[in-house]
């Protein structure tokens, strides 16, 4: 007897003719899946950067005509630190003048050595009252951006309180270069 | 006595799992990374051992690169339009506002603004401009340039952030601080990359005692 298959979907049965379909296995092999998703995420691992930039703050004095207003510094216990050109740091203590230039004035570096800047100021530190204690920066026109931001780098890692960058005089440009030409730099 | 069997297993291990984690990683890794916009002034900034991140927003960034060249950039667009109504009134400039919005970085003296806003993104680079002119204290137009930021933002706090390539001179630095003194700024931050604090100094023994 001719029948007609009038079932569909799920109750479906097999004509004549048409192949049983194996039963595939639904699960697919991961590993270059999950090959690829490390080597992706290796990648951005490395190109996301964990350093962003940081900022040190600094604030500055409000300029002044009225000398009175002016903060006086003790002539013992100040250091002033003067940046050369070519990272190179010269100090004296207290005041300059001409009888004293010759001892006062000394060269320094930016090193960690035994004559490098911050053993200059740590010793003057300890050798001076902390109140009067005060740093006067003079960067010169020939030093560098990145001098000026060590000096006053320097000033946090020895926890000075109070500094001051100054403008610098024509007598310590002079000194300076002077200094400079006779090292040979 | 039966010898007990152990059942042979298949070497073959459910990925599934794993791959889950490698995707949820990556999708936080590629959603979480920004990538780094060119810069059109490349500049390398100097070391220092404080720790606070910088700023992100209200920014006001002066950049001076190695020639000592001083570039501006401005990031809030309320602000920036503020500015060039400002800049079209006052000095009759007549910039094209939606260009001034857009614009990164400004680097030309006031008068040649227009002409710098009309050039393309790629040709505005540090090395073709001539900077904003801050020489001297005669033309010192950044002394200009930031009263009108500080009238722009009308109040609200912007950060003044200072980014110095480690070879420029410092003049240059110096007559940025002048033009901040003038306009009674006297509160702003250096950029800088971090570094470890040297052992043994001060800070580092003021560190560890906390």
């Amino acid at each position: 007897m001719a029948e007609l298959d009038t079932s569909s979907g799920s109750g479906r049965k097999k004509g004549p003719g048409v192949k049983k379909s194996k039963k595939m296995s639904t699960r697919v092999d991961l590993t270059p899946m999950v090959d690829l998703g490390f080597l992706l995420l290796t990648f951005f691992i490395f190109t996301t950067t964990m350093s962003l930039p940081t900022s040190m703050n600094l604030y500055l004095p409000k300029d002044t005509e009225n000398p009175e207003e002016q903060n006086k510094i003790k002539d013992n216990s100040a250091l002033t630190i003067l940046l050369g050109n070519e990272n190179n740091v010269f100090y004296y203590e207290g005041m300059l003048d001409n009888t004293n230039a010759s001892t006062n004035f000394r060269a320094s570096n930016f090193g960690t050595g035994e004559d490098g800047i911050r053993s200059v100021i740590l010793k003057k530190k300890r050798s001076t009252d902390d109140k009067d204690f005060m740093v006067v920066i003079k960067p010169s026109d020939e030093c560098s951006y990145k001098n000026v931001v060590d000096i006053l780098d320097e000033m946090t890692i020895n926890v000075v309180k109070r500094y001051a960058m100054v403008d610098i005089s024509d007598v310590e440009v002079q000194l300076i270069k002077a200094t400079e030409a006779s090292q040979g730099k | 006595m039966a010898r007990a069997k152990i059942p042979r297993k298949s070497t073959s291990i459910d990925m599934t799992a794993m791959c889950d984690v490698a995707f949820l990683l990556l999708t936080f890794f590629i959603l979480t990374t920004k990538f780094k916009p060119a810069e059109a002034v490349a500049v390398t900034p100097p070391n220092s051992v404080s720790d606070k991140a910088a700023p992100e927003s209200d920014i006001v960034l002066i950049t001076i690169n190695a020639g000592g060249k001083v570039f501006l950039s401005l990031d809030n667009e309320e602000v920036k339009d503020n500015l060039a109504n400002t800049l079209n009134t006052e000095k009759g400039l007549n910039l094209n506002v939606a260009a001034f919005r857009k614009a990164q970085f400004f680097g030309t003296s006031f008068s040649k603004l227009p002409a710098f806003l009309s050039l393309s993104e790629d040709q505005r680079t540090g090395d073709a401009l001539p900077g904003i002119p801050c020489k001297d204290s005669t033309n010192n137009e950044m002394t200009e340039w930031l009263r009108l930021i500080k009238s722009a933002y009308m109040g609200k706090k912007m950060n003044l952030l200072v980014k110095g390539d480690n070879t420029s001179k410092y003049p240059s630095f110096k007559n940025v601080i002048t033009a901040f003194k003038k306009n009674d700024l006297l509160k702003f931050q250096i950029i800088t990359n971090p570094e470890a604090v040297p052992i043994g100094s001060e800070l580092y023994r003021q560190a560890k005692a906390k």
